[in-house]
């Protein structure tokens, strides 16, 4: 790491810019949780923050190996080249990765269009959840969520406590205040934790930039058959995900700004096939980055909803 | 991680909002995200959907910042909120917090991390009594900087008057501060983000011109060094390194230091990240160091390069957070640094009430006063039964041991109330329990 304003006749005394402010401050949270608790995880969801928040917990530990195991809640919904990707990233950076999915719900038919995407949800992603942590008997889960993210996680705390049933009451959040971060919990009860709440998307690309980190090949622009659907690019990959009359697949420039469930989260139109390119577009869009994410718009206040039940 | 850029301003600032219900917080806020360019068109449209128009024009800024649907349907914020934007220059991190006087705790931890203050004032009402609280809780809590923004001043017609009787209220109980004052309208943007046609007379920067360019007066990496030990990396037999984030100064390559509370010494050998050894480090870097002599180091030690202070007694001020009072009869937990220790606590506060007490604790702790360093100065209280984080402190004195017990048990609110009472006018009390602040807060 090279450092802002170190030049031999610099009178002003050393400052580390933004990034490196939050990377240090992302590595203390990361290492508080491993002091801390007996048996944390990291969950895993394959996208460009879980990317950076790997990269970090490798600082964090450094010249140690990684001292928790990756949870991957898949849904079985994810993009196939999600799903590659995980397996080779996990491999090189030497950590175990645990894989849960709510088998009996798969087995029922559970799909976003059958039950509707809250129940799909619910089941495939909140549930599954809930069961893989208590399975694990894991007492604190690391998240990539970011408060810029959303309204309600502009609320979350870094360390966020969980009931007995996994579940956040938002009006009885600990205060968190200086770096000083309460990880006292009662028999039950979980802990979230977010090491990246600071950060901004913007910041994790950079970070993404500067650190050379891979991410899934998703998140640049190239040719890909979509389903044009309203503003949303839709990729066919499932087979219940099928044309509407009218509708015809068409080959067009796109990228993912924001990795989910193939039939839940919609590319955008993009010509972006490097990262400067996408933090270029990132600071001329007009849009915010989970406006194409159906589930954070399928009810008033969806998001906070997921969040009280269990969801990350 | 290669820097990009060397600048004279750090590339983070970190900001907090204060002011009482209704001087126009969210609306402010919602100003700056807009007219930076924060906020998404889809987020508008759907603001715009929801929009109640409880306060603010054609856009509803503050449902933007307030995020829980509690909050929405009541109208009001209830707990922080953190927001981030950037210019050119600069990222800021911006902590949203409440007005009402029942979320106080919530302004206590919105200003814990702040390095810059905004209070804002409606130009019509003046200084109210929560403006005066929460400026003392941002002093209390260790911010020397702030804007004072005097919003609202379109509807006294930008009237250079109003402005400056606002700013003289002011410029006794922010005494010893850096404040820089704003004539402002939040809702039509005048001295926001560009200087107003409508202040002629005011020839000071617009908030965000200075936001950009405030230099903060607090510089960690210039105080003594101090690294409290969070973790013991031992990945071999061959490796044993301390892990921590640098709470105060710079340490490099060969420092002669101690270990506290035991006292012993040794030099450091390497200052080893993932990028590589550094030659220095200074705070607040997260880094690991290894020393050249086999010493028994774990969580909750602290190195430094001076002898601290270290002790099991002190005088600190308390802001209390939770609904259940402090009990002198129970023994609470404390979380300093990286260590947590059980204390106990000499006199009783209600939620919300800031008082000086008296602190002692089972083990010793390795501590500076707050004023001289946030981070080796602060602790929080927690109940030892709920685990709830019930209270927030800041070091003012150590106790030698030993020493008789202090006696005086009156809260800081109960002898600013006494020294008020024994005024002769209100005139008198007012001067009289701005000394008595002053003191307090110096």
């Amino acid at each position: 790491m090279s450092i802002a304003s170190v030049e031999p006749n610099a009178p002003v005394t050393p400052l580390l810019d933004h990034l490196q402010a939050l990377e240090a401050e992302s590595i203390h949270i990361l290492r508080e949780v491993v002091a801390e608790f007996e048996n944390p995880v990291m969950l895993y969801s394959i996208g460009k923050d879980s990317s950076v928040m790997l990269r970090l917990a490798q600082k964090a530990f450094h010249p140690g190996p990684i001292p928790f195991p990756l949870l991957h809640v898949d849904t079985t919904y994810k993009f196939q080249e999600m799903i590659t990707f995980r397996d080779e990233f996990a491999k090189s950076v030497g950590a175990r990765l645990i894989v849960h999915t709510n088998e009996e719900a798969i087995a029922d038919g559970t799909q976003p269009f059958k039950v509707g995407t809250q129940r799909c949800c619910g089941l495939l992603k909140t549930k599954s959840l809930l069961d893989a942590l208590s399975a694990g008997n894991f007492d604190a889960a690391l998240g990539g969520a970011r408060r810029d993210e959303e309204r309600s996680r502009a609320k979350e705390r870094v360390f966020s406590v969980r009931d007995a049933g996994g579940q956040w009451d938002p009006k009885r959040q600990r205060p968190e205040l200086w770096n000083l971060l309460n990880a006292k919990i009662r028999t039950g009860e979980s802990i979230r934790v977010f090491p990246l709440s600071n950060w901004t998307e913007i910041d994790v690309w950079q970070y993404i930039h500067v650190e050379n980190i891979p991410i899934v090949p998703l998140y640049f622009a190239k040719e890909r058959e979509v389903i044009v659907r309203g503003n949303s690019l839709i990729v066919q990959e499932q087979p219940f995900v099928v044309t509407m009359p009218g509708e015809k697949p068409q080959k067009l420039m796109c990228r993912m700004r924001s990795l989910g469930c193939s039939p839940c989260t919609g590319a955008i139109r993009s010509e972006a096939d490097t990262v400067p390119k996408i933090i270029a577009e990132l600071v001329a869009t007009r849009q915010s980055e989970r406006q194409l994410r159906i589930i954070d718009h399928d009810q008033d206040g969806s998001m906070e909803l997921k969040k009280r039940e269990g969801y990350f | 991680m290669a820097s990009s850029t060397s600048s004279t301003t750090s590339g983070l600032l970190r900001i907090c909002t204060a002011g009482s219900v209704d001087d126009g917080k969210s609306t402010l806020i919602g100003r700056l995200l807009y007219d930076s360019q924060s906020v998404y068109d889809d987020q508008i449209s759907s603001v715009e959907k929801a929009s109640k128009n409880r306060t603010a024009g054609p856009i509803d800024f503050s449902l933007f910042t307030d995020g829980l649907k509690a909050e929405r349907e009541q109208g009001i914020t209830i707990d922080v909120a953190y927001r981030y934007f950037a210019t050119a220059r600069r990222k800021f991190i911006l902590a949203d917090t409440p007005g009402h006087e029942q979320y106080t705790r919530n302004m206590a931890t919105g200003a814990s991390t702040a390095d810059v203050a905004i209070l804002l004032v409606d130009a019509r009402n003046g200084m109210l009594a929560q403006s005066r609280r929460h400026a003392k809780i941002a002093r209390l809590l260790g911010i020397s900087d702030f804007v004072l923004a005097v919003n609202k001043m379109d509807l006294m017609d930008f009237d250079r008057e109003v402005f400056e009787k606002i700013n003289d209220d002011f410029e006794d109980l922010l005494a010893g501060a850096n404040v820089h004052a704003i004539p402002m309208s939040a809702l039509l943007g005048d001295n926001v983000i560009t200087k107003s046609e409508r202040t002629p007379w005011f020839t000071g920067p617009s908030l965000l011109e200075f936001l950009e360019n405030v230099h903060v007066h607090r510089n960690l990496a210039a105080l003594p060094f101090r690294f409290p030990v969070q973790l013991v990396v031992r990945p071999d037999s061959d490796f044993r390194g301390y892990a921590g984030q640098i709470a105060g100064g710079t340490v490099r390559v060969g420092d002669r230091i101690f270990t506290w509370p035991s006292g012993r010494s040794a030099n450091v050998k390497r200052i080893v990240t993932y990028d590589g050894d550094l030659d220095m480090a200074f705070a607040p870097m997260s880094v690991t160091l290894t020393l050249d002599a086999e010493i028994d180091i774990s969580r909750g030690d602290t190195l430094t390069a001076e002898p601290p202070m270290v002790g099991q007694r002190f005088e600190a001020e308390v802001v209390w957070m939770d609904e259940r009072p402090l009990d002198p009869g129970r023994t609470y937990l404390l979380k300093h640094g990286t260590r947590s220790v059980t204390a106990e606590i000499n006199h009783g506060l209600v939620l919300n009430q800031i008082g000086t007490v008296m602190v002692s604790t089972a083990r010793p702790l390795v501590f500076d006063r707050y004023e001289t360093n946030r981070f080796t100065g602060s602790f929080i209280i927690i109940d030892p039964s709920t685990h709830f984080t019930a209270g927030a402190g800041m070091i003012v004195n150590p106790v030698r041991e030993g020493s008789a017990p202090v006696t005086h048990t009156m809260t800081w609110a109960e002898r600013l109330a006494q020294i008020a009472r024994g005024a002769q006018s209100d005139e008198e009390a007012a001067e009289l329990v701005r000394k008595a602040l002053e003191e307090m807060l110096t």
